[in-house]
C-alpha cells in the first residue's frame, strides 16, 4: 500500500499551501513535517534531499520533489486535475500561473518592512481587481459553465479558490463586482474534500504571523 | 495547414528567450512581432490579447497563450520534448524551475541599478557555481548519459544549455569545474536545429537570437 506523500516546510502558508490545497482537494491524505530550527533544515541538506538547497520539499511515490510547481504539475496530472488534453492543460497553465502570482506576492509581502509590505498588500488587492479577477469572472461567463477549464473540476478551480479567500483576507469586499466569482467561490467550497479542509482543525495554515516570519528569517538566515 | 507560431515581445531576450530556444530546438519556425513603441504595447493590451495584460504572448495553433511557463510546457508536450511519463516530466519540472530561478536573476541584470549591479553579479556568480551547477553536473555524472532525463533530449537539456551560454557570457571561468555540462553544452550545440539557431547574423525568417 502507498505511503502518504510527507511535506517538508515551516509551519505556515508560504511556498506549501497551494501544494496542502490541491492534496486536500484530491482527497489525499498527507503528512507534514515541519522545520523549526536551524538544525533541522541543515539535516535536510547535508542528508541532499533538498535539490536546489530549498523547500518547499515533498516526498510522494518514491520521489524527492522541490520546486513548487513541479510538484503542483506532478500532483495535478496524478490526480486527474489537468485537463483531458494538451489544449485544456496549457490553459490551466496559465490560469495557475497568474493566480500563482498573485498568491506569491502575498507570500513575499510578509517578509519586508511595515510600510513596504502595506504597499505590496495594496497592490496585490489591486491587481486581483484589475489583472485577475476580471479575467476569471469573464472565463465563467462566456462558457456559463461551474468550472473554469473544459466543464470539469481542475487544479485552476482550486488555486483560485485558494486566491480568492487569501485576497478576501486582505479585503473583504474585493469580489463585490464579480458576481459570477461569488458564485464560484460558493460552490467551489462547497466540494466534499474542500469543505472539509475549510474546516477548523485541517491543515490548511493561518495567514503568517510575526513568529512565522522570525522563524523562518531565522532558519534560513536573512 | 497552421500558420506559423507568432511571438509578441519586445525585441530582446528577456522572458520571450527560452521560448525561441525551445521553438528553435524544435525545428519550428516561427515569425516574431516585436513592442516597439508605446502605441504597439497599447494596441496589445486594448485588442484584448494579452489575458493578464502581460508578455511574453505567443499565438499558436488558434490560441493566444501567455505565461512563459505555460507556453512552454505547451511546446515541449507537442513537440515530445518532455518525458515519457509523470515521472520524468516531474524531474523535468524540477530542473527546468532552478534553471529559471537562476536565469531570473540574469534576466533581470540589465533593470539593476548601476550601483547594485557589482553584487547582483557576485551573487549570481555565486549561486552559479555553489548551487546550481553542481547539481546537474552531478545528474550527468550519476547517470553517464547524454541528456538530463531518460537518457533522451528535453527541454530541461534545451534550458539547461541556454543558461550555459548565458553563464559564459558573464565569466566563461565560471564552467571550468563542470567538464559534463561542458560536454553536454557542445552536444546540444551541435544538435542541426540548434547548430542553426546560433548560427549569427540569419535573415530574420530563420535566426530569431
Amino acid at each position: 500500500m502507498a505511503t502518504k506523500p510527507k511535506l517538508f516546510y515551516f509551519r505556515g502558508r508560504g511556498r506549501m499551501e497551494s501544494i496542502r490545497w490541491l492534496l486536500a482537494a484530491a482527497g489525499v491524505e498527507f503528512e507534514e513535517e515541519f522545520i523549526e530550527t536551524t538544525e533541522q533544515y541543515e539535516k535536510l541538506l547535508k542528508d541532499g534531499r533538498l535539490l536546489f538547497g530549498q523547500v518547499p520539499m515533498v516526498e510522494i511515490d518514491g520521489m524527492v520533489l522541490t520546486q513548487t510547481r513541479a510538484i503542483l504539475s506532478y500532483l495535478a496530472a496524478k490526480y486527474d486535475l489537468y485537463g483531458k488534453d494538451l489544449k485544456e492543460t496549457v490553459r490551466i497553465n496559465m490560469y495557475t500561473d497568474g493566480t500563482l502570482d498573485l498568491m506569491l506576492m502575498i507570500a513575499v509581502a510578509a517578509f519586508k518592512p511595515p510600510a513596504e509590505k502595506e504597499e505590496s498588500l495594496a497592490l496585490v488587492v489591486k491587481r486581483a481587481k484589475t489583472r485577475y479577477f476580471p479575467v476569471f469572472e469573464k472565463i465563467l461567463k462566456d462558457h456559463g459553465e461551474d468550472f473554469l477549464v473544459g466543464n470539469k473540476f481542475s487544479w485552476a478551480d482550486i488555486q483560485l479558490l485558494e486566491a480568492i479567500l487569501m485576497v478576501e483576507e486582505l479585503d473583504a469586499s474585493v469580489l463585490s463586482e464579480f458576481p459570477l466569482l461569488k458564485a464560484f467561490k460558493t460552490r467551489i467550497s462547497n466540494i466534499p474534500t474542500i469543505k472539509k479542509f475549510l474546516q477548523p482543525g485541517s491543515q490548511r495554515k493561518p495567514p503568517p504571523d510575526s513568529h512565522y516570519v522570525e522563524v523562518v528569517k531565522s532558519v534560513l538566515h536573512f | 495547414m497552421a500558420g506559423k507560431p507568432k511571438l509578441h515581445y519586445f525585441n530582446g531576450r528577456g522572458r520571450m528567450e527560452s521560448i525561441r530556444w525551445l521553438l528553435a530546438a524544435a525545428g519550428v519556425e516561427f515569425e516574431e512581432k516585436f513592442i516597439e513603441t508605446p502605441e504597439d504595447w497599447d494596441k496589445l493590451r486594448s485588442d484584448g490579447h494579452l489575458m493578464f495584460q502581460q508578455v511574453p504572448m505567443v499565438e499558436m495553433d488558434g490560441m493566444k497563450m501567455v505565461q512563459t511557463r505555460a507556453i512552454l510546457n505547451y511546446i515541449a508536450s507537442k513537440y515530445n520534448l518532455y518525458g515519457k511519463d509523470i515521472k520524468e516530466k516531474a524531474l523535468i519540472d524540477m530542473y527546468t524551475e532552478g534553471i529559471a530561478d537562476l536565469s531570473e536573476m540574469i534576466i533581470v541584470l540589465p533593470l539593476c541599478p548601476p550601483d547594485q549591479k557589482e553584487a547582483k553579479i557576485a551573487l549570481i556568480k555565486e549561486r552559479t557555481t555553489d548551487r546550481y551547477l553542481p547539481v546537474f553536473e552531478k545528474v550527468l555524472k550519476s547517470h553517464g548519459q547524454d541528456y538530463l532525463v531518460g537518457n533522451r533530449l528535453s527541454k530541461a537539456d534545451i534550458h539547461l544549455v541556454e543558461l550555459l551560454y548565458y553563464v559564459e557570457e558573464i565569466d566563461p571561468s565560471l564552467l571550468a569545474n563542470f567538464p559534463l555540462l561542458k560536454a553536454l553544452k557542445t552536444r546540444v550545440s551541435n544538435l542541426p536545429t540548434v547548430k542553426k539557431f546560433l548560427q549569427p547574423g540569419q535573415p530574420e525568417e530563420t535566426s530569431h537570437r
